[in-house]
Parts: C-alpha cells; sequence; structure tokens
C-alpha cells in the first residue's frame, strides 16, 4: 500500500513558523552559529581542516617549535632503493601490510634525499601562510575602499570603482606574475603580500554594493540625524550588516588564493626554491608522475583538500547568513512540534499571548 | 541606449589604457629585457645587439615617457619587436590568438552546453541523489589545481590511453558493470513520478549503457568507429522526439511531423553526403555552408506544415537538421579514424599530449580534422572540468531562484503543463543572469588558458606571456596584455547591454 501524502499544513505550524520558533529570542549571531553548526557538510569541512592545520604545524614543528615527526623539511634523509610511500591502511589478514605509516609514509626523494611528508607538511604550512596573509591584507584594502566608495558615492566612487575595474580586467594570476616578477617575489611573505594587493577587488566590489543599498536605510538615517560621524556610520552602523558577505568571500577567496597561489608557483613565478610551496612541488615533480607518482600526488591532494575544506565552509557561512535560507523541517519535527503545540494550547489557553 | 554604449566604449578605452600602463610600469621593473645578451659569446656582436635592442625598445628614456612611445606605436598597430628573438611581435600575433580560440572555444561551448543542463536538471531534482553527487563534485571540480589535472590526464588520457588501444581496447567487465549500474542509478535519480516507474527508466538506462558498452569492447569499435545509416536513423528519430518534447511538447503533432520529417530527410542525405565529403576541395567552409543549408531545410520543413505555430515547427525542425548535421559530421570523422591512427606518422598513439598538431601529417580534410580532435581532447577536457563547474552551479542556483517565484506557482495553478512551466517560464527567465555571467567569463577566460597552454605545449598566447615574463621581454607580455583586456572590456560591455536586451526591467541609459 501507499501511504497517504501527509500535508504539512494539516498537521500544524508549517516550515516557517517551525523556523521562526526555533530561531526566538536568539541573537542574530547565535542564529548565524546554529545554522552553521547544523550544516553537515560544512562542519566536516571544518573538523578535516582543522586536522590539516594540526598535522601540518605540529609534525614538522612551527617555526621555533620543534614537530613530533623525525625529518625536518631540510633534513638530508639517506637514500632507499625502494622510495615508494610506506603507508598502508590495508590490514595484514586482508594481505596488506597492515595498518602503518612506516619510515616514510609518503615516500621520498633520493635524488634531493627528502622525506617526501616532511616536505608536503612544509608546504602546507607554506600554502596556509599564503592565504592568512592575502586574506588579511585584501579583507583590509577591500572592504575600506568598498565601503569608502559605496558611502560618499560621487567622485570618489567613480575613481575607486575604476581602479578596480583596471585591476579587474586583467586575469589575476597574470598580474600577479607580472607584480611578482616586479617586485622580485619568491619566498612566502612577498607573494602573500602580492597576492593580497590585487585579490581584493571582486570583494571591494561586494561591498560597495551593500552600502549603496545600506546607507538608503533608515536607521542610517537615524544615526546621521543623531550627529553620528561619517566614520562611525560607516564603522559601527553599516559595516556590521555587511559581516555576511565579508565572512563568506574571503572564505571562498582564501580557497582561490591557494589555487592561484599554487598555478603561480607551477608556471615558475611564485614561490621558488629554496622555499616550498604546494604549488612549486607539484611543480618540481611533474615530471615523475610516471615514475614516481607519489611525489607529484600527495601536493595536489593537500591542495585539493584544503581547497574543498574551505568551498564547503564558505557554503555553509553562506546559507548561515542568508535571511531567506529555509531549512527545510524533516516530518518527525514538524510532527513533534505540532504535538508540543496542541499540549501548549491546552494547558496555557488562560495565559494567553506568545 | 546609444549614449550609454558611447559612454562605456570611453570608459572601457581608459580602463584599457590604465591597466595597460599598470602593468608596463610593473614590467619595467621587473628585471632588465637585455639579461640575455650575455649569453652571446662574441663581444662585437653582443654590443650590436644591445644597442639594437636599446634602440628598439627605447630603453635609454625613463619608463612613463616609454610608456608613451610604446603606446603611439600601438594605435599604430605595432606592438614593437620582441628583445629576444629580435621579430615583430605582431607577425604571430593572429595564429596565436586563433589557436588560443580554438582551445577556449571548444571548452567553453561544451562546458555551457553541458554545465546548463546538468544544472538545470538538478535544480529540478532538487535534494536527489543525483543533486547531492553533483553538488559535490561541482565542489571538487572548483577545488581542482589545473595544472595538477592537467599532468595527470597527459599520462593517464595520453600515454595510458594509447596503451590501451594498442592493447585491443577492450573494457574489463567490472568497468562495464560499474558504469551501467552507475547510469542506471543516474537515471534512476533524475527520473520523476512514483517509485516503480522510476525503478524502470533506471533499468532500461543501466541495460542500454551497459549493452553499448560491451558491444564497443567485444567489436573494437573505438579502433575503427562509425555508425552507419541505421545508427544515425535511430538517432534521428531519438533528437527529432527529444527536441520536439523539450522544444514545443509531443502533443504539438505538426512539430513533431515537421521534426521527423527534417530527420528522415537528413538520414536520406546521408547517402549524396559521403560523395560530397569526400570530394577532394573538402575544407571547413563548405561544412559550414552544409550546416547552414542544413538548417535552412529545417526551418522551410517546419514551415512548410503550416498551422497557426509555424514559427514554433520551423524552429524545432532546424534544431533537429542542425544535430543531425552534428550526427553525420562525427560518423564522416569517425571513418576516417583508422586511416589517421595507423597513419606513419600516428602510428597507432592518436592521442596527443602535445601541441595543437601533428604537423608532419599529410591526408585529407578529414585526417586533419582527426588530427585536430584528438589534440584538442585532453586540454579540453582539462579546461571544460572547472567551467564545466562553475555554469553547473550557477544555472541550478538561478532555476532555483526562478522556481521559487510566485509566477511559477500560478503558472502550475493555471494548469500549464509541466515541460511549459519549467522550459517557458522556469528556463527562460533564469536564463537572463546566466547569459551575463557567460558573457563575463569569456573574457576572463582567454587569460585562464595559460596555464593549460603550458602544460599541453600549445604555443599560443598563454606562451607568448610566460615566455616573454620568464625572458623580462616587455614587448610580447604587453601585447598578450592589449589583447587580453581589450577582449575583457569588450564581454563586461557585450554582458551588460545582453541584461538590458534580455530583462525589460533594467533600463540603461535613462
Amino acid at each position: 500500500m501507499i501511504p497517504e501524502v501527509v500535508n504539512p499544513d494539516a498537521v500544524g505550524p508549517d516550515e516557517i513558523s517551525l523556523e521562526q520558533r526555533e530561531i526566538a529570542g536568539l541573537s542574530q549571531g547565535q542564529i548565524v552559529r546554529r545554522r552553521f553548526l547544523r550544516h553537515k557538510g560544512a562542519m566536516a569541512a571544518l573538523v578535516l581542516l582543522i586536522f590539516i592545520v594540526l598535522l601540518a604545524t605540529t609534525s614538522i614543528g612551527f617555526g621555533p617549535f620543534p614537530g613530533w615527526w623525525k625529518y625536518a623539511s631540510n633534513t638530508v634523509v639517506p637514500p632507499n632503493p625502494d622510495q615508494s610511500p610506506t603507508m598502508s591502511l590495508r590490514p595484514t589478514w586482508l594481505g596488506g601490510a597492515g595498518v602503518t605509516i612506516g619510515d616514510h609514509p609518503f615516500g621520498l626523494d633520493n635524488e634531493k634525499g627528502r622525506d617526501m611528508f616532511a616536505l608536503t607538511m612544509r608546504g602546507v604550512q607554506m600554502s596556509l601562510v599564503v592565504i592568512f596573509v592575502l586574506a588579511l591584507l585584501s579583507v583590509t584594502i577591500g572592504v575600506v575602499l568598498g565601503s569608502v566608495a559605496g558611502y560618499f558615492g560621487g567622485w570618489i566612487d567613480a575613481v575607486l570603482m575604476r581602479l578596480t575595474d583596471m585591476i579587474l580586467v586583467i586575469p589575476l594570476l597574470l598580474i600577479a606574475a607580472v607584480a611578482g616578477y616586479a617586485f622580485g617575489a619568491k619566498g612566502v611573505w612577498s607573494v602573500a603580500l602580492v597576492l593580497g594587493l590585487f585579490l581584493w577587488t571582486s570583494l571591494a566590489r561586494l561591498v560597495r554594493a551593500e552600502f549603496l543599498a545600506l546607507r538608503e536605510r533608515e536607521f542610517v538615517d537615524a544615526a546621521r540625524v543623531g550627529g553620528a560621524s561619517s566614520r562611525r556610520i560607516i564603522f559601527k552602523h553599516i559595516l556590521p550588516n555587511t559581516v555576511g558577505t565579508i565572512v563568506v568571500s574571503t572564505t571562498l577567496l582564501m580557497g582561490s588564493g591557494i589555487l592561484t597561489e599554487a598555478a603561480l608557483s607551477f608556471l615558475g613565478f611564485g614561490i621558488r626554491s629554496p622555499n616550498v610551496s604546494l604549488g612549486s612541488l607539484v611543480n618540481d615533480y611533474d615530471g615523475a608522475f610516471s615514475s614516481r607518482p607519489w611525489l607529484f600526488i600527495w601536493p595536489g591532494v593537500f591542495i585539493i583538500a584544503i581547497v574543498l575544506c574551505l568551498q564547503f565552509i564558505g557554503d555553509g557561512l553562506r546559507d548561515a547568513f542568508d535571511p531567506r535560507q529555509k531549512r527545510i523541517p524533516k516530518r518527525k519535527d514538524l510532527e513533534s512540534a505540532a504535538e508540543i503545540d496542541r499540549a501548549m494550547t491546552r494547558g496555557n489557553r488562560t495565559i494567553g499571548g506568545h | 541606449m546609444t549614449t550609454f554604449i558611447l559612454r562605456r566604449l570611453v570608459a572601457a578605452f581608459f580602463i584599457v589604457l590604465g591597466s595597460s600602463f599598470i602593468v608596463y610600469m610593473l614590467m619595467a621593473n621587473a628585471g632588465d629585457p637585455l639579461a640575455f645578451t650575455t649569453e652571446i659569446a662574441s663581444p662585437t656582436v653582443r654590443e650590436t645587439v644591445r644597442a639594437s635592442v636599446t634602440d628598439a625598445l627605447n630603453l635609454d628614456v625613463h619608463p612613463v615617457a616609454r610608456y608613451f612611445l610604446w603606446l603611439g606605436d600601438v594605435f599604430q598597430g605595432d606592438f614593437g619587436i620582441s628583445a629576444r628573438t629580435q621579430q615583430p611581435v605582431i607577425d604571430d600575433l593572429g595564429g596565436r590568438l586563433l589557436m588560443t580560440l580554438k582551445l577556449v572555444g571548444a571548452a567553453t561551448v561544451l562546458s555551457i552546453l553541458v554545465g546548463i543542463s546538468v544544472g538545470i536538471v538538478t535544480a529540478l531534482r532538487q535534494y536527489s541523489g543525483f543533486d547531492y553527487t553533483t553538488t559535490f563534485f561541482t565542489f571538487v571540480f572548483f577545488s581542482l589545481p589545473v595544472f595538477w589535472v592537467a599532468v595527470i590526464l597527459k599520462a593517464v588520457g595520453g600515454i595510458d590511453f594509447n596503451d590501451w588501444l594498442r592493447d585491443g581496447a577492450e573494457f574489463p567487465a567490472w568497468l562495464i558493470v560499474a558504469t551501467g549500474l552507475a547510469a542506471g542509478g543516474i537515471c534512476y535519480s533524475i527520473a520523476g513520478g512514483p517509485l516503480h516507474r522510476r525503478l524502470t527508466i533506471g533499468a532500461i538506462g543501466a541495460g542500454v549503457v551497459t549493452a553499448i558498452l560491451a558491444y564497443i569492447s567485444s567489436t573494437g569499435w573505438i579502433l575503427d568507429p562509425g555508425f552507419g545509416p541505421i545508427v544515425i536513423a535511430l538517432f534521428a528519430v531519438g533528437i527529432a522526439f527529444g527536441v520536439t518534447a523539450i522544444m514545443a511538447g509531443l502533443g504539438n503533432r505538426k512539430a513533431l511531423h515537421s521534426a521527423l520529417t527534417t530527420a528522415a530527410i537528413g538520414v536520406v542525405t546521408w547517402f549524396p553526403l559521403q560523395l560530397v565529403f569526400d570530394d577532394d576541395g573538402m575544407n571547413i567552409w563548405r561544412l559550414f555552408g552544409l550546416g547552414i543549408v542544413a538548417i535552412a531545410v529545417g526551418s522551410i520543413v517546419g514551415y512548410a506544415y503550416g498551422g497557426f505555430d509555424k514559427g514554433m515547427s520551423a524552429r524545432t525542425s532546424a534544431v533537429v537538421a542542425l544535430l543531425l548535421s552534428c550526427v553525420i559530421f562525427v560518423d564522416r570523422a569517425m571513418q576516417s579514424w583508422a586511416e589517421y591512427s595507423s597513419s606513419s606518422v600516428i602510428r597507432n598513439r592518436p592521442i596527443k599530449t602535445i601541441g595543437d598538431r601533428e604537423v608532419r601529417l599529410e591526408g585529407s580534410f578529414w585526417v586533419v580534422t582527426n588530427d585536430t580532435f584528438s589534440h584538442l581532447i585532453l586540454p579540453t577536457v582539462a579546461l571544460m572540468l572547472i567551467s564545466l563547474a562553475t555554469y553547473t552551479r550557477y544555472s541550478r542556483a538561478s532555476m532555483l531562484e526562478v522556481l521559487n517565484q510566485d509566477y511559477i506557482r500560478t503558472a502550475r495553478a493555471k494548469g500549464l503543463t509541466e515541460r511549459t512551466v519549467v522550459i517557458r517560464h522556469g528556463f527562460r527567465n533564469a536564463m537572463i543572469p546566466l547569459a551575463t555571467i557567460v558573457a563575463f567569463d569569456i573574457g576572463g577566460i582567454l587569460g585562464g588558458a595559460v596555464i593549460t597552454e603550458t602544460v599541453f605545449e600549445w604555443n599560443a598566447m598563454g606562451r607568448l606571456f610566460q615566455t616573454g615574463l620568464l625572458s623580462l621581454d616587455p614587448n610580447p607580455v604587453m601585447a598578450f596584455f592589449v589583447v587580453i583586456a581589450t577582449f575583457a572590456v569588450i564581454a563586461n560591455l557585450l554582458a551588460d547591454l545582453l541584461y538590458a536586451v534580455l530583462d525589460p526591467r533594467i533600463r540603461i541609459g535613462s
């Protein structure tokens, strides 16, 4: 027998009122946090990203702090006739070598005498530094320019937006390549600075668009009548309302930042020896794919993993910040809410109100 | 409108000017274009080269003044000479641009078509297994570093695939079964309606795909592919029904009949067409001409059926004619595959990983066409993966946005068929924001092909930029930038205009 389709309206509250009831009495921040924590993809991605960051920082150590892994990224490792990865996930009872990481879990490179695990972790660290710096830089530039252009309008807007257009018209990778050459950027910090100097354009545009809409709103008028300065209106009244946009696009920007950095290094314009990043590792070993694929595969896998995590987190944040976002409630939730509803109306009829 | 376009054109001009100034200054700062001269052994030759390059590139004047000298030359159509080769940059600029367009064009058209179709289907079947899987894969494709994928593609799609062809081109049994099951799962997920209908469709999908793969594997079809008139007739009927179902609805009998008539004409002309194709004078323009004739025939058939909606019949038949022409073209190209593959320069390793064509290859138009395809396929796949993800996500989001509007509910409420609601009310409106994204993307994608060109060693625009920058040679780099920036601003302008044309709520210039 085919079960009859249950009409949610007939059972009790519809989706919207259920959602409203769940968020009643919560602050905006709490609502966003709740929605984000419920986003399964984003939470899984967050856990994976934290794992990657911890693995990269603790294994070979970061800065002055030593790590638990036996090799550093620049230790010369004695050559071994078998260079292939020693990591095995197949248990012995399935005919494998057992669940073990062995001496060189990602294999080793005999020619340079490097342990691939240590080298990849170093690359992950450097790529993370790059996206962190470039995110900080481009958010600062993008938010300041975008809000000034959007708030003041007029010729300031025109000048700033034409400047944005000039940079936006050239593909990011190419202008970063030329600029990296011009400023002699070979190390992690300089490449990050160069990328940050050109990555802010899309963010500036988004922030400007938000400001254009928000500055016409009544609360801005009220603040102005109350005697607030332009600076106060921008930073205290309008900017907090654009946090959603900024956070979401910064997350996605960090993702594309890793890819751009990797592509730059691959073309030979980004981070170069003796510095390593995930992109420069892929570049160093792209000829080794047919004979020693592990040298080439692992840095790429980490690029994909980090960018994928950032994408999912960005997606979760977007859903969390979007006021139009409706969660599709499970039928179970609707029914239990209806149950509570009926109990409430029976018990609290005398109290009234809501 | 004219004022708007003019104003935007002027603004675009100054934007290109400004960004070229920025790049020129960066380039002037990047290093000494004469650095390569230290490699020249003889001191007298070195001095002559240095003097002549310094003179031609005006290296003795201040960079700002040099920029304006360069700009003056550019306005006269002269992009200067390359310091390294001392050849004018303009010489092979056109050829390189065409090559990049060839590479980018195929990838863009394919990813737009596939991406939009997949995006629409996922929007229609929101929260289905297909939707979740596709969304996950679009995220993965977005995260792929293109150079990493390209290197793997070269190894797997080039070397391993050619080995597989040499070894007899047979699929292992598990692959046939797995692909069949996956196809069945996709069909099950996409199909609508009650469970037993979806199960049936899924089973049919799995069966058909498994049977086709088994046939291909057991007969070695890939080594000597081709359709032949019977399969083409099947294709023709399928296309006629499919296109009518989407564009006019199968209830529209006149459209269906005109589509079927066009399909029949196409199948019958397959025989005389083979003679035309084998003619020595066959070239790409004749091919286009035949395509246009096919579309014209389709339209005439549609009109000839008459009725109050003859425009619709004509459009349907024209699309059928176009698609069928593509099938016939592919069939003819396939007939020459074995000849191409076994030719003395290809030596049965047909899938190419380097360059855009095999210069030593001599043969008929069809052999050369096969050569172009086998060079294009891997870079196209690499480029497609990423733009495919973009278009799928945008079209899904856009379609969902539209489908949640009130007028869609109204359309359903007044009893329109699902096809009319989805195609006419939903799809058309969902395409408006997408059209601007596509126009915007095409501007940027030219520059984005640099990495793919590097990995697959295409000597096109991206190579001009990369080698120019590596040898600190300003003029090739600047020529590349001017072309890319011009494309980008024109694409942006077109995107804005397109929006105004497609969406009557947007009014510009008033």
